[in-house]
């Protein structure tokens, strides 16, 4: 298939990203402005479909994306519009989707390919690691494989096994991946766009417990950075930093992904106890913004990091050491970490218990100010 | 079977026409021959007593009361006509849709619903039942089966002289898993070690949304033609053609000359499972042809043209059906909610000093809470 033949299929693809497109995932649309009300699923389907009017090399590739659109309907209406050379249903098999999307990045075709769960991502894990994650390396930068790996990841929706898993530090233990999770619907229109325009390979891990939650999407933000960018920095600059939520001095609570929301949870709770807690959005796991963690760690001389994976090895523990590294004297009290246990993910009559929880992020916060 | 696609039925090893009229297969005849009546009302009943189990499942998932079901509607025959043939240390691993041959295996089938109910991700002992647990990583378990086999092989449960002594592994998927690397690889892996293995696809037509047609060009049984598998396709939806191919392939490779690869082709009549819309990518017309070829009815169609189906034999079934869905409901509303302190069972067969730190914290944690409360 040459770029003349995917030009066509852009040509055939009508309009662009703000006119159209999700009609069942999109709650109302505010004329006259570019802000829309958006669940994050309905917010990263718009952000595929901005990115595939763009660039006529964007593809997508996954299980049940096509006229399923998705078990979770994040592609709908995508396979209508874009046709199915563009939004293709593979074989069930998640090795051969991501290896087969090396070979098209090398052709200089942007993958998007969807991982139906996250505890599913591993018959692809030797294709991500030891192919996919080296590839720029091992050719001294001459091979750029911008595959994109979207994941539905981490648990709360009373899911089977396998389905309700955090592997983001499995991966972000991999050099030459970029790992990122938008936790609100801006973020999942913003960047996975900017995921598709980076050079490098990002996973992009999608909370899928906030899939229904709604919010603003101002749609023209990212268009006017990335047409900005023309194929400069490719978004991949913004994509990795790290958001201040909610400001606060006495308590720095790190979140990202499912946990961000359950972050401003609790320190709305904690501020009636007078406790002032800085939520920050980490956005990026790899890398980690630790200019904007070390500046807010240093106000507030605390911090907490919470996250559905396990505790044990887990992106607390980096964030854990470089505090300890870079910001010790400081600290008023140590760094606490609150997350999954040493434990497989439980059956779902148990997730809650296993997960952080409001009471569990409350009780650090308390441990900490008792220092 | 050149030239034919996957969902071709060209060629199907078949003993009863979907209308129910018994058919002759001169390869396969005399694995049907000595079935008596009261094999086929056998068949009859487990079939019923399936899909009324199944049925239940879903209207408890469509009540709350299980956070999933993934149904067996219209796969009946390929699953009991093939766990029929079962025995001895025969032992099966099956992928996550199997619950007729779970029936065959002696488990208490509302059991399988704690699994689906969110309590523990296993709800039997296999070795009970040489059944494995359900596997829903798709196709993970088929290397299982044939490293299973091979063990089977050096312990002397196979080919042994003694027909009746001998074993071997039954290893069900379906089709979307034969695309999955680990399925090729156990079939290479059977193939060079001569394992006693069967691997039993119930090509259901569909992986979720995906047509096989997405998976293969050709039929699936084929697959095996490319590692020097016996292989043979059967009409899956015939209970007693499905009994007759999975009782040659088991002796085949009781008796110690190898794996065989049966693609039985049937039809999901539901969806993939209840999160799952057939509408959006199938057809009523599609549908409708498969009710017809429904392996129940065709069963029962027979039974009542040789006068074998009595009244009385039918009402027994159909209170052993209403009973089974009675129990399942109460069954699934009498468990309690298992303890917490679960969470931490079981990750390791010995102490781990993390684990048993974390389970200590937690019960701290816990106990914070019911002293707050006994404060109050």
């Amino acid at each position: 298939m040459t770029a003349t033949a995917s030009a066509k299929g852009v040509a055939s693809a009508k309009g662009v990203a703000t006119s159209r497109g999700g009609a069942s995932l999109e709650d109302h649309v505010e004329a006259p402005s570019t802000v829309r009300t958006l669940t994050l699923a309905g917010a990263i389907n718009a952000g595929l479909r901005a990115a595939m009017d763009r660039d006529p090399k964007v593809v997508l590739m996954g299980e049940d994306i096509g006229a399923l659109g998705g078990v979770f309907r994040v592609t709908e209406g995508l396979h209508k519009d874009f046709g199915e050379r563009r939004v293709i249903d593979t074989p069930l098999a998640e090795s051969g989707i991501v290896g087969t999307a090396i070979g098209m990045a090398m052709r200089g075709y942007r993958p998007v390919v969807e991982i139906q769960f996250d505890g599913f991502i591993f018959p692809a894990y030797d294709q991500i690691t030891t192919s996919l994650a080296k590839l720029h390396y091992r050719s001294q930068g001459q091979i750029t494989v911008p595959v994109v790996i979207r994941v539905p990841f981490a648990g709360g929706i009373g899911a089977i096994e396998h389905h309700s898993e955090s592997p983001e530090a499995l991966f972000a233990h991999t050099p030459g991946l970029r790992i990122v999770t938008p936790a609100t619907p801006q973020d999942g229109f913003d960047m996975i766009q900017q995921a598709i325009a980076s050079p490098d390979p990002v996973m992009f891990f999608e909370p899928k417990a906030r899939y229904w939650d709604k919010g603003e999407v101002d749609t023209a933000r990212v268009a006017t950075q990335l047409d900005a960018d023309a194929g400069a920095s490719h978004g991949t600059a913004e994509m990795g930093r790290a958001r201040i939520a909610s400001p606060g001095s006495d308590v720095t609570l790190l979140a990202y992904g499912p946990t961000v929301r359950l972050a401003l949870q609790s320190a709305a709770v904690a501020a009636k106890d007078g406790v002032s807690v800085e939520v920050i959005d980490l956005r990026s796991i790899s890398p980690i913004d630790f200019d904007t963690v070390l500046a807010s760690v240093k106000r507030t001389g605390r911090a907490i990091v919470v996250h559905e994976a396990p505790v044990a090895f887990g992106t607390g523990a980096e964030i854990a050491a470089r505090i300890a590294e870079l910001a010790f004297f400081h600290l008023e009290a140590p760094v606490l970490r609150v997350g999954g246990f040493h434990t497989p993910y439980p059956g779902s009559t148990h997730e809650h218990d296993y997960l952080p929880s409001l009471d569990r992020v409350l009780d650090a916060i308390d441990a900490v100010m008792a220092h | 079977m050149a030239g034919i696609g996957p969902l071709s039925e060209e060629g199907l090893v078949r003993l009863l026409t979907y209308k129910g009229k018994r058919v002759k297969n001169a390869r396969f005849e005399p694995y049907a021959e000595d079935i008596t009546v009261d094999d086929l009302r056998s068949f009859w009943r487990n079939m019923m007593l399936t899909r009324a189990f199944d049925n239940e499942a879903t209207s408890l998932q469509r009540q709350g009361e299980l956070g999933l079901w993934v149904a067996s509607l219209g796969q009946e025959a390929a699953q009991i006509g093939s766990a029929s043939v079962l025995r001895g240390p025969d032992y099966v691993f099956p992928s996550y849709r199997e619950h007729g041959v779970a029936l065959m295996r002696g488990i208490d089938l509302p059991e399988i619903l704690r699994t689906f109910r969110g309590h523990q991700h296993g709800a039997w002992d296999p070795a009970a039942h040489n059944f494995h647990l359900y596997t829903l990583v798709i196709g993970a378990h088929s290397l299982h089966a044939v490293g299973y086999a091979q063990a089977m092989d050096w312990d002397g449960l196979v080919g042994s002289g003694k027909p009746d002594a001998d074993g071997a592994v039954i290893c069900y998927f379906g089709d979307g898993a034969t695309s999955q690397g680990d399925v090729n690889e156990a079939l290479i892996f059977a193939a060079v070690n001569t394992a006693p293995v069967v691997f039993f696809v119930q090509n259901n037509q569909f992986a979720i949304s995906e047509s096989t047609t997405r998976q293969s060009k050709v039929p699936l049984a084929q697959r095996a033609d490319g590692v020097g598998m016996e292989n043979v396709r059967v009409d899956g939806n015939d209970v007693i053609a499905v009994h007759a191919v999975t009782r040659w392939a088991m002796e085949h490779a009781r008796s110690g000359a190898g794996p065989v690869m049966i693609e039985a082709l049937t039809y999901r009549m539901g969806a993939h499972t209840t999160s799952d819309d057939p509408t959006k990518y199938r057809t009523r017309a599609d549908e409708d042809y498969w009710r017809e070829r429904d392996p129940i009815a065709r069963l029962e169609a027979y039974l009542t043209a040789i006068g074998e189906l009595p009244e009385d034999f039918v009402e027994s079934v159909a209170a052993e059906c209403k009973e089974m869905g009675k129990r399942t409901r109460e069954a699934v509303r009498s468990w309690p909610k298992p303890p917490k302190h679960l969470i931490f069972e079981h990750v390791y067969a010995e102490p781990h000093a993390r684990v048993e730190a974390e389970r200590t914290w937690f019960e701290r944690y816990e106990a914070t809470f019911a002293d707050a409360e006994g404060a109050r």
